[in-house]
């Protein structure tokens, strides 16, 4: 579904991503793993279009897709989550929603997306006229995966869902995850924490220093010893 | 003395809060000072004299006088917005990546620019703008004239469309997501040029009515009109809170009483001096003015 092919980023002066090649396939949950500074987000952010490879490609299906604008690559049903969930702030939660879907015409659709994020997410029923600056974390960490799934895409991109979130609210993101894959959504998925993405995920990249230095099942990473080592903080 | 003041600083008020609009959604979404605003309203004033020249040879003005008037609005507002889209298409957009300083140098040069390309094609006199409403009446001691009320009644009309084209409708959402955060904006899948463009074209069309206005209201019209205008409806802007709308209103109109104030109760000749005044302690102790950021950024 989605395949990079020696892609190198620069941002700014900094070669940020140096020859990254991955796959991710329908129906999947990928995650990418990785230190901070590694070239994760950069990853995600190439794909989203936000920044142009300076090599290699990009392919969504069988179109090459590094050369294309954001907000055409949401059309194209790429959604990212970016780090730190950039709720906009002083636009109400539903209004927040609405700008999910602003490339849906059907207004129908667009209510029956509303209802169906309001049924994963209970509580943005409660705060939906409330600004978005002013939710908690892990409202605000709801909020912008719903808001991506106002778009209904094919593939989801989330950078670091569970930063700064308190452990019990990491559980339930995770279990919406699942939840949001088994409806038919794949999902690439970005973390510093190893251990909880890796459980969820099928398979998993290590990148390091704009490299991907490791695939492999997610089940033989948890196992990897370079893995427990590094990245689960195992002895 | 004191109702009359206050009429002709709502009056002066309004026009300089249309204008301060326009700065205030650019500078709202791309944080760019627009210092060629002032000249998109000055060539808006220009225009309203060529649709009413074009509007008396076709005996349209003979027809009736209320025709007249809204195809001299239209007719100048659009060619302002044409001018706005325009500008920002070639003087700001290839700099959309630049340092901060490069675009803003840009809006300079575009300024001078297009006061001396209107001072060639127009001449560097005054051009007297014929009186289209007459009339007036008292209230109490003071007078209100038809015109003052149809600048009041207009910008307050266009306020409000304003307003809610910004809250209610689709792309004016948009555009506040934008302004709050173009990165996620592109992200969700606006387009964050066209949002620039629509902007800018906003900011002109009521630039553009502001400037007929004005040349209404004084009957005459030059090149320069754009600097000074442009240069105090910046200081609304400021003064209400720069990228805030209804703050731009606010300062609009309370810069326009100040100036009405001041010139009647201290001396007209120092009319411009309370206005500058104002921006000056503005910025020093209250730089984000009276209607800054209303919610954290973040829970």
């Amino acid at each position: 579904m989605l395949r990079l092919e020696d892609v190198h980023t620069y941002y700014g002066n900094i070669h940020a991503l140096r020859g990254v090649s991955l796959e991710v396939e329908e129906g999947e949950i990928v995650c990418l793993i990785g230190a901070n500074g590694a070239g994760k987000s950069t990853t995600l952010m190439t794909i989203s279009g936000v920044l142009r490879p300076a090599r290699g490609r990009v392919l969504f299906g069988d179109e090459e897709i590094q050369e294309v604008r954001p907000d055409a690559i949401v059309a194209r049903g790429i959604c990212q989550v970016p780090e730190g969930r950039r709720i906009f702030p002083r636009l109400t939660v539903r209004e927040n929603l609405e700008m999910g879907a602003f490339l849906r015409h059907d207004h129908r659709a667009v209510e029956a997306g509303l209802e169906r994020v309001f049924t994963l997410f209970p509580v943005l029923r409660e705060r939906v006229s409330q600004l978005g600056g002013t939710l908690s974390g892990g409202e605000q960490q709801m909020l912008a995966i719903a808001r991506a799934l106002m778009a209904s895409p094919r593939l989801l991109l989330l950078d670091e869902p569970s930063l700064g979130l308190a452990p019990l609210m990491v559980q339930q993101i995770y279990a919406i995850i699942r939840e949001i894959n088994a409806a038919g959504t794949t999902i690439f998925l970005v973390e510093q924490n190893a251990h909880m993405a890796l459980r969820v995920a099928r398979r998993g990249y290590v990148m390091e220093t704009g490299q991907v230095v490791l695939a492999d099942r997610a089940p033989a990473l948890l196992e990897n010893e370079m893995v427990r080592k590094v990245y689960l903080g195992e002895v | 003395m004191l109702l009359q003041q206050l009429i002709n600083g709502l009056t002066l008020g309004s026009v300089y809060a249309l204008i301060a609009l326009g700065y205030t959604m650019v500078y709202g979404i791309i944080e760019l000072i627009n210092f060629a605003h002032g000249e998109i309203y000055m060539i808006g004033a220009y225009m309203g004299i060529v649709a009413l020249a074009a509007a008396a040879a076709l005996g349209l003005s003979e027809v009736s006088a209320a025709l007249t008037l809204l195809g001299v609005f239209g007719a100048a507002m659009l060619y302002c917005g044409a001018y706005g889209v325009t500008m920002e298409r070639v003087a700001y957009r290839p700099l959309r990546q630049a340092p901060r300083l490069s675009p803003l140098i840009s809006a300079l040069g575009m300024s001078i620019f297009l006061q001396n390309y209107v001072m060639l094609a127009q001449g560097a006199r005054d051009k007297a703008f014929p009186a289209l409403i007459g009339g007036g009446f008292e209230v109490g001691p003071a007078r209100v004239t038809a015109i003052q009320l149809f600048i009041m009644a207009t910008s307050l009309l266009l306020m409000f469309l304003l307003h809610t084209f910004v809250r209610r409708t689709r792309l004016g959402k948009a555009m506040r997501a934008t302004a709050q955060d173009r990165r996620m904006a592109a992200l969700v899948g606006i387009n964050v040029d066209q949002i620039i463009s629509v902007t800018f074209l906003i900011g002109s069309l009521l630039a553009g009515a502001a400037g007929v206005m004005v040349a209404l209201y004084y009957g005459l019209v030059n090149f320069f009109i754009g600097y000074v205008a442009g240069i105090k409806a910046f200081t609304a802007a400021v003064l209400g809170g720069i990228g805030n709308i209804p703050g731009a209103m606010l300062g609009g109109l309370l810069l326009g009483l100040i100036e009405s104030f001041g010139a009647g109760y201290i001396s007209a000749e120092y009319k411009d001096v309370f206005a500058f005044a104002i921006l000056v302690l503005v910025l020093i102790f209250r730089p984000a003015g009276l209607l800054g950021e209303q919610v954290p950024q973040r829970a």
